[in-house]
């Protein structure tokens, strides 16, 4: 990285949890569904579920908040506000507005991003390349997804599997970023992998059923072929545009999807010594808000630490996926 | 290839994946009822049928895939057409 010019890199990441905890337990009350079987296919023991001050808005200030003072960047240093969700009730107005007026962000550029469960990874990549062009000096990039809105509770394939809460991220060129470069590796956000298949957007969609109620509805065994083989050259891609072995992986952060897919990719990845985030055991699948919820936690526990290569990739409804290798300040 | 050594090939997989004894593996058993396995597993057993085999099991195929001859018998035909 010697001679190039200090980049943006993440430079404090914030999660909101719901206080709700639906554990494997409670489902077994209201489902024809065990512990045991749900842990066996998905890994999941409990999902948290938003209340009804829980929206996204309030979730995601609360996330933005956190990420932040995890920067120490004052909310007037922001001039761009990434709101990533696909769960918003309604598509007017976008909820990125609503979350940089309540993190006290004057006047800054907001926007909605919705590519599914990939769109925090889509974000940090526009959050990046915005701040490279000179677009914005420092990026907010919020996640926040209620899917228990949108999961008929009735549906013992999909209620298992989701969780509510956000993630956020801050991004900009660290401080002192060319000194510390010099004698270290620096902080960076890689190239982004992504890509998209639009033909198998029925794979994971909302279908208005017979009663006029809307549900999101998934082919399983479609997403989890589709997952463990299709999207394992995709993160190979982000490590090699990051000039990253796999081996040199200090952790990987998927999306939160479910274990077996996670377990899967991690194992075709080649990279054995790396941290797998297992945030899904008791976060449940949280869509978009996932990655930085697992990232998050890494980092307050201590698994991941300055100058740390960290994949993160995620993948999801539209079919959309998108991945980087990040190294934290 | 015989049917016997696509038993067997199966057979090498089913274990791969869910740890089940290879002499367990009979053309009689179901995957699901005697085997003990779940839909996603047998999309796991599918892909690397597909590798190991050089067919193409599609997701509509596999669910009419109950017991191992049901594999066998598919793999088989599917590598015959190829």
């Amino acid at each position: 990285m010697s001679g190039i010019a200090a980049g943006p890199a993440i430079l404090g990441v914030g999660a909101y949890r719901p206080a709700t905890r639906l554990t494997n337990a409670d489902l077994e009350a209201t489902l024809d569904t065990s512990d045991e079987w749900i842990t066996r296919r998905t890994g999941i023991s409990e999902r948290r579920v938003a209340g009804p001050d829980d929206t996204l808005v309030a979730m995601g200030i609360d996330a933005g908040g956190k990420a932040l003072a995890a920067a120490g960047v004052l909310p007037s240093e922001v001039d761009l506000v990434i709101a990533v969700s696909c769960t918003a009730q309604a598509p007017i107005p976008g909820i990125g507005p609503r979350i940089a007026s309540g993190l006290g962000i004057p006047a800054a550029g907001s926007f909605d991003l919705n590519a599914g469960c990939a769109g925090f990874c889509y974000g940090v990549a526009a959050a990046a390349d915005f701040v490279r062009s000179g677009s914005a000096r420092r990026v907010l990039v919020v996640a926040s997804e209620r899917l228990t809105d949108w999961v008929d509770k009735s549906d013992r394939g999909m209620a298992i599997l989701f969780g509510d809460a956000a993630g956020a991220a801050l991004v900009g060129v660290p401080d002192g970023a060319a000194d510390a470069a010099s004698d270290g590796v620096p902080a960076s956000i890689g190239p982004v992998a992504w890509g998209s298949d639009g033909g198998a957007y029925n794979a994971i969609e909302i279908r208005e059923r017979e009663t006029g109620e809307k549900f999101m509805e998934m082919e399983g065994s479609a997403v989890f072929r589709w997952a463990t083989t299709q999207l394992v050259p995709v993160a190979l891609t982000a490590c090699e545009r990051a000039g990253v072995l796999p081996s040199e992986l200090s952790a990987i952060v998927l999306h939160q999807a479910n274990l077996r897919i996670t377990e899967s990719i991690a194992r075709s990845l080649g990279a054995p010594q790396a941290i797998l985030a297992r945030d899904i055991v008791d976060a449940g699948n949280t869509s978009a808000a996932s990655v930085p919820l697992a990232l998050s936690r890494l980092i307050e526990e201590g698994q991941v630490g300055s100058g740390d290569a960290i994949l993160l990739f995620a993948f999801g409804a539209g079919l959309t996926y998108a991945g980087q290798v990040i190294r934290l300040p | 290839m015989s049917q016997q050594e696509i038993l067997a090939g199966l057979a090498e997989i089913v274990n791969e994946i869910a740890g089940i004894p290879v002499g367990e593996v009979e053309l009689d058993k179901s995957f699901i009822d005697d085997l003990d396995l779940d839909s996603l597993t047998m999309v796991e057993v599918a892909t690397s049928a597909e590798d190991k085999f050089g067919v193409r099991i599609p997701d509509e195929n596999l669910k009419d895939l109950k017991f191992v001859r049901d594999a066998v018998d598919f793999i088989e035909k599917a590598g015959v057409a190829a």
